[in-house]
């Protein structure tokens, strides 16, 4: 089996308002693939469904060959993990970034803490001072690179970012992308990611997904961000805004 | 020549912390006519304290200090505060980033409109409300009169973001600070937004300073751009020439930014040893 990550016709609601609606796709293991669009379109969405965090769906869910079930699922942790957007709001205030680090291996009973929290630190360019720090401490690039570090630690294989990139300066932005990047092909990880700023999608992923209103409209190969050759009009309207030629 | 509709001339602001005042800008200095001028930096660059210290909002413990800053010829430093409120919203506005945080949640779109106008002019109810629904029609809002009676939070932030426009100009200002005002709105509503400033601010014949940390975007709506790096510029050059910028800061900026054809496999990156101590 080579699909990390397999949607069929999914629909995800909130409180009974559904938002998003018949999103299939299948992720390959080693791809990384992009969903983009505007906010509302309901890109965040199906990846907090894939984690976890929105419950109400119907339709099918693979990850790595298994059918993912609705509850809260502590094996799962082990294959997927997320970073989510806000560097600032997704790290808690009074914990250093050595309990941050060490708590996924507590819940999941895994020994030798000390070495795989520097082994985690140094995986993302890191340095060793920072291991007894406070996320007010840091920077918001050195906050990102915690929260990448600690969705590393249960050694997953499918990353879920929801808009790593979008609270940071382009040169911070850059130096996290590349750092993304290079984890991707040490790690052979499978990257799903969300984002609406078609350029990054571009340097990252191989394929994109256009979403509007709660469906996908188009999925192309992220070469078309090249040549603007989409078909549908929504993903033409949304690459010219973007700057494309 | 005549004189510039905003003159700077080493303009500092200053900040204590537990090392001493710390300039978070830094000696700027730029004339300012009938002009969109840009202001580039990231964050913590001192671009946006530049545009508040101009509009005299930094409260203490923040210092501002300069050797000159005129606008229409009056030195804003020393004019006393009753005489800035004159000037702040009539002849000088800024719109903020994000409208969700800068409207009035318990207002009337409409009202809030007619507020700003009423502080600076005295006009009669019908006129009051005609100048409110030429203005809601000015920044393209469809059914003005049925948006004047809604609340901001039934409002898109597209739709705010005008509203707030709409506010800011609706006393005819000179001159108009825009920090950062779409970074809060999704790229197709961006290029709207920017574009009916940039109208606006043609028809009116107005100045415009557009602070934002995006150069690409600055590029296409200024004539001129500085640059800002911890506080102080470190280029300036005509909107057109930005790829011909010489500064180090500038092009690894430039660089470091993915293109819409990007093939490279790796992003390059400034290199922050110099400037990071801690």
């Amino acid at each position: 089996m080579t699909t990390a990550i397999s949607l069929t016709d999914l629909d995800i609601s909130y409180d009974g308002t559904r938002v998003v609606e018949g999103v299939t796709f299948d992720v390959a293991v080693g791809e990384s693939f992009a969903l983009v669009g505007e906010s509302g379109s309901g890109k965040s969405t199906v990846l907090k469904a894939i984690a976890g965090l929105a419950p109400e769906w119907t339709g099918g869910m693979k990850v790595m060959g298994q059918e993912r079930g609705h509850g809260p699922n502590k094996r799962l942790a082990h294959v997927c993990q997320m970073v989510f957007q806000d560097p600032y709001g997704s790290l808690h205030p009074r914990k250093t970034v050595d309990a941050v680090l060490t708590e996924p291996l507590v819940i999941h009973r895994i020994g030798d803490r000390d070495a795989r929290v520097e082994e985690a630190l140094r995986q993302v360019g890191l340095d060793r001072r920072f291991r007894f720090r406070y996320p007010h401490q840091l920077s918001g690039g050195q906050r990102q690179r915690v929260a990448i570090a600690r969705a590393l630690m249960l050694e997953p294989k499918i990353m879920l970012l929801d808009e790593p990139t979008s609270a940071l300066d382009v040169s911070v932005q850059a130096e996290i992308l590349n750092l993304l990047k290079r984890l991707r092909a040490e790690q052979g990880l499978t990257f799903l990611m969300v984002s609406h700023d078609l350029p990054v999608v571009g340097f990252m992923c191989d394929r994109i997904a256009v979403m509007t209103k709660g469906q996908i409209v188009e999925i192309a190969p992220a070469d078309a961000l090249h040549d603007g050759a989409f078909t549908n009009p929504y993903s033409r309207a949304l690459y010219a805004a973007s700057g494309g030629a | 020549m005549t004189e510039p509709l905003l003159s700077v001339e080493n303009l500092c602001v200053s900040f204590p912390t537990n090392r001493g005042r710390i300039n978070v800008v830094d000696g700027v200095s730029f004339d300012l006519g009938r002009e969109r001028l840009g202001i580039v930096g990231e964050s913590g660059s001192g671009k946006s304290m530049t545009g508040r210290a101009i509009l005299r909002l930094i409260r203490p413990p923040g210092r501002v200090s300069a050797d000159r800053l005129r606008f229409e010829g009056q030195d804003l430093l020393s004019l006393p505060e009753r005489k800035m409120r004159n000037i702040r919203g009539a002849r000088i506005s800024m719109v903020m980033q994000d409208p969700r945080y800068s409207l009035n949640p318990v207002m009337t779109v409409g009202r809030q409109i007619a507020e700003a106008l009423r502080t600076h002019e005295r006009l009669g109810r019908a006129a009051t409300r005609a100048r409110v629904r030429d203005m809601l029609e000015a920044v393209q809002i469809n059914d003005p009169d049925k948006v004047a009676r809604m609340y901001p939070h039934e409002v898109s932030g597209g739709m705010g973001q005008r509203v707030m426009i709409a506010m800011m100009l609706i006393p005819r200002p000179q001159l108009l600070i825009a920090d950062e005002p779409t970074s809060a709105l999704d790229v197709s509503v961006q290029a709207q937004v920017l574009k009916l400033i940039d109208d606006l601010v043609r028809d009116h014949g107005m100045g415009l300073i557009l602070i934002s940390h995006d150069l690409e975007l600055v590029a296409r709506y200024c004539d001129r751009i500085l640059v800002m790096n911890a506080g102080r510029v470190v280029e300036r050059c005509a909107a057109g020439e930005l790829d011909q910028a010489t500064h180090p800061y500038t092009r690894g900026l430039l660089s470091a930014v993915p293109k819409m054809n990007e093939t490279r496999a790796e992003l390059p990156v400034l290199d922050r040893s110099q400037w990071e101590g801690t």
